[in-house]
């Protein structure tokens, strides 16, 4: 099949610029600023929103994310092999990602709102946070439109994206990117995946690290930590000109 | 037997003044930063009242600390891990900064800036939060010296404890300052509750820091903490707590709040304790009998085998005498006159307190009574719940026993010493009467009442094995407003790697400190234009004049003070760039 320029610019280019930009630039983040690397909490000064809107927004995203992975990366012969017809998936799918998605944007309207309306939690707001929110809303709302659009508004079985944005999905993985597969795709899907595209190559830069800082280590470590100074001190790289004389060694 | 030693403090109470220097100190020392304004790693409440955060004692509401499971396991009393994880989004259990209080400033500016009129310009409190007007209603210490008392204290919760009738009568009985800091506890919970493992105690001396390059801002150690002693800045979004300031322990010096004490209440010293029996002890059953277990956890210092595990474990020579030396150690072991903060929280702190004789004393002596009699303080004490049992209440988990027996051996020391200084013998039989030696009462006098610097404070140095790397290594609070730390950067607050602090800047910064002239170079051949204000030439950037009438500038060593500035020739000859000032 043929594919124009633009479609290998926001099909394989984009994509790869991407990916690029957010392993390259959290690594730098890490090394660079570890100390910014927090998820700079404001329930210190407002407790009653959050309360609702941050559980709302985190565990919503937490079922988008696990209903994108399984529409994305699971193959539609998968699961049809298990005897999922196309009907039952398209169901499932549909109804819960629907339902995580409006818990999620119910969450992120009560945290934009806390946000503005709350002084000092505004004033807390860095102009970083700002661009997130705009790129973050805007995936989550072109990502609840698609599916209202193309899945519930379009009657039948709605639009069957695991024949197209899935397999491209997946052929950017194992580096035989196939952009034409993404010719035909409705507008709010394409729009979907580009502002998705362009918060991934903002997160290094933002407090969405704090993603990356989830701690899955915790039920397993010891609960009291203990550290030797020594420790401390010797994990610091030494600095240049510092190396020890050694005796050459003679051949 | 796993032989570790822990750094730890022991506060004579009976001492304390409630002046608010270690508060004052600590805080120009640590928490002088933007996002640290409500953060106080030293403060000091006047008991009964409420404490700092309001009702932080109160662990039915803040869950801090440890509870028993019936199975007679510990666990994290605001939930497990499971929990931790679940409500990571939202700490249900956290305060709110209304709960510590709302920091502010004053509009200084309007005092100058303000046109001329016919009223006296005011400085009104401005929120550092919002920087809205505000009315300021709370603060650290609001109610010291039981300012506001009767609006506020039956909401403490050690007095919520006691009996109705306490409340209105305590008032009338007795005050006391309790000045706290961080516990530094054996078992921490707030170490327990950090899901990023950024918090930890450090093996050699017990500290217990917040590693702020590891910390991810969950928060889950505000609640894990019973003492509320680790806080948020609300800038870096990083937790921040009391580190027994460790860069002076480790070269030997006391911390900023014991230095600078002028009760000198505070003792610093090293206790060696058996880190494999912690867990157990903690578990302990009843909280009463907690007390007890903490002290069956510590080792004597002078016994051989305790020597042996010391060396074992690594713990060097210097370590074990300064151990066998430690004020600590005689105060919680061979007096017993020590008591820890709310053993009931699970957690065995290492911050001790001698509860105060002198509310005692006062109440007999205000009734007309000898205030210094032996028989007449020993009958008050028992006869005195109120004070007694709220000591209690903060001391050894509400058991009146242990704080009566310490009471008693200080109204002995307090009794003899008088007959002592009035030319008489040590009474003996008073010092028996509380199960020790006169010898041993005078000896505990002389370490609480003379208390000389070198016997307060037995702090063995760290070993400088490692002192290279200590130069460079940075402190972990000195982020915002520490030396060349810029502000808000892109990603946040503090952003970017810290400028280490070193010995190199410590000189630098010491050696502009105490130079004569604030205004030349601190080095010859260095130009400093940090006092340049931008008139005429800076003083030793250009070769001197030659030398003439010109003025005293001449040709002065680049200490002197520079050519005068051309549009200020109507300054005085020796004010050099037109300064005012008048240092030289």
């Amino acid at each position: 099949m043929d594919v124009s320029a633009d479609g290998i610019i926001f099909w394989v280019v984009v994509p790869y610029v991407t990916f690029a930009v957010l392993v390259v630039g959290s690594i730098w983040r890490y090394r660079y600023d570890k100390f910014g690397w927090t998820t700079r909490s404001s329930e210190l000064y407002e407790k009653r929103l959050l309360r609702y809107g941050s559980p709302l927004f985190h565990y919503g995203l937490l079922f988008v994310v696990l209903g994108h992975f399984l529409g994305l990366v699971i193959p539609k012969s998968w699961t049809e092999a298990v005897g999922i017809s196309e009907g039952f998936y398209h169901f499932i799918a549909t109804s819960m990602g629907t339902a995580a998605a409006v818990v999620a944007v119910a969450g992120l309207l009560i945290l934009i709102y806390r946000r503005r309306a709350t002084g000092p939690v505004f004033l807390a707001t860095t102009r970083m946070d700002k661009t997130m929110y705009v790129f973050l809303a805007g995936s989550l709302l072109s990502g609840a439109w698609a599916t209202v659009e193309t899945q519930i508004l379009a009657g039948g079985h709605g639009y069957d994206y695991r024949e197209t944005i899935s397999p491209w999905f997946r052929s950017l993985w194992y580096l035989q990117p196939e952009a034409a597969l993404m010719a035909g795709v409705p507008a709010a899907f394409q729009v979907h995946i580009l502002v998705a595209m362009l918060l991934f190559a903002l997160w290094p830069f933002t407090r969405l690290v704090h993603a990356f800082s989830a701690p899955v280590q915790y039920p397993f470590r010891p609960y009291v930590v203990y550290r030797s100074r020594e420790a401390s001190v010797s994990s610091r790289a030494p600095r240049p000109g510092w190396d020890p004389s050694e005796t050459p060694r003679r051949h | 037997m796993k032989v570790m030693a822990q750094m730890s403090m022991v506060m004579n109470l009976d001492k304390c003044i409630g002046c608010h220097t270690c508060s004052v100190t600590c805080k120009q020392a640590w928490t002088n930063r933007t996002g640290t304004e409500y953060v106080w790693f030293n403060n000091v409440e006047t008991r009964p009242g409420l404490g700092y955060p309001r009702t932080y004692e109160d662990q039915e509401t803040w869950q801090g600390g440890w509870v028993r499971t019936k199975r007679g396991k510990l666990k994290l009393r605001a939930g497990g891990r499971a929990k931790k994880l679940a409500t990571i989004f939202h700490n249900p259990k956290l305060p709110s900064i209304h709960d510590y209080y709302e920091p502010w400033t004053y509009e200084y500016d309007m005092l100058l800036s303000s046109p001329q009129g016919q009223h006296t310009p005011v400085a009104k409190p401005k929120s550092l939060l919002s920087g809205d007007d505000m009315s300021i209603s709370w603060s650290a210490n609001w109610d010291d010296d039981l300012g506001g008392s009767t609006a506020t204290m039956q909401d403490d919760p050690i007095l919520k404890h006691m009996s109705e009738h306490v409340a209105e009568e305590l008032e009338q009985t007795f005050m006391f300052y309790l000045p706290r800091i961080c516990e530094h506890c054996l078992n921490p919970s707030c170490v327990a509750s950090c899901p990023s493992g950024a918090m930890y105690k450090r093996v050699e001396d017990g500290i217990v820091l917040v590693d702020q390059d590891q910390c991810r801002g969950w928060r889950m150690c505000v609640t894990g903490c019973p003492y509320k002693k680790v806080y948020f800045n609300h800038k870096t979004g990083k937790a921040e707590k009391c580190t027994l300031c460790y860069p002076r322990i480790e070269v030997g010096l006391p911390t900023v709040c014991s230095e600078t004490c002028v009760g000198r209440l505070r003792y610093l010293g090293l206790v060696l304790y058996d880190a494999d029996r912690v867990g157990e002890a903690a578990a302990t059953e009843d909280t009463r009998d907690l007390l007890t277990a903490q002290r069956s956890v510590f080792l004597d210092p002078n016994d051989p085998e305790v020597i042996e595990g010391a060396r074992r474990e690594g713990i060097p020579d210097d370590w074990i005498t300064a151990a066998q030396r430690s004020p600590i150690w005689k105060l919680i072991h061979d007096y017993e006159v020590a008591l820890p903060l709310h053993p009931e929280y699970r957690t065995l702190p290492m911050v001790w307190y001698i509860p105060p004789l002198s509310p005692v004393v006062d109440v007999v002596a205000s009734s007309g009574n000898d205030g210094e009699d032996g028989r007449t303080l020993f009958a008050a004490i028992s006869q005195l719940r109120i004070p007694l049992e709220y000591l209690a209440g903060l001391f050894t988990a509400g058991d009146t026993g242990p704080v009566e027996r310490v009471l008693r051996k200080l109204a002995a020391m307090r009794s003899g010493m008088r007959e002592v200084n009035l030319g008489r013998e040590f009474p003996e039989e008073t010092a028996a009467a509380v199960g020790m030696s006169g010898d041993q009462v005078q000896e505990m006098y002389r370490l609480l009442a003379i208390a000389k610097y070198e016997e307060r404070y037995v702090i063995p140095t760290a070993h400088t094995e490692v002192a290279r790397e200590l130069e460079e290594m940075a402190c972990s609070l000195d982020f915002e407003g520490g030396p060349g730390m810029g502000g808000a950067g892109p990603f946040g607050s503090s952003s970017g790697t810290p400028t280490p602090v070193a010995v190199e800047n410590f000189h630098a910064l010491s050696a502009r400190q105490t130079a004569d002239s604030p205004y030349g170079p601190s080095t010859p051949g260095r130009v400093n234009l940090l006092n340049w204000d931008g008139n005429g030439r800076p003083s030793g950037l250009f070769p001197p004049d030659e030398p003439g009438p010109s003025g005293p500038g001449g040709g002065e060593p680049p200490d002197g003070p520079g050519s005068l500035p051309g549009g200020r020739q109507d300054a005085a000859p020796d004010q050099p760039g037109g300064f005012d000032g008048s240092a030289r």
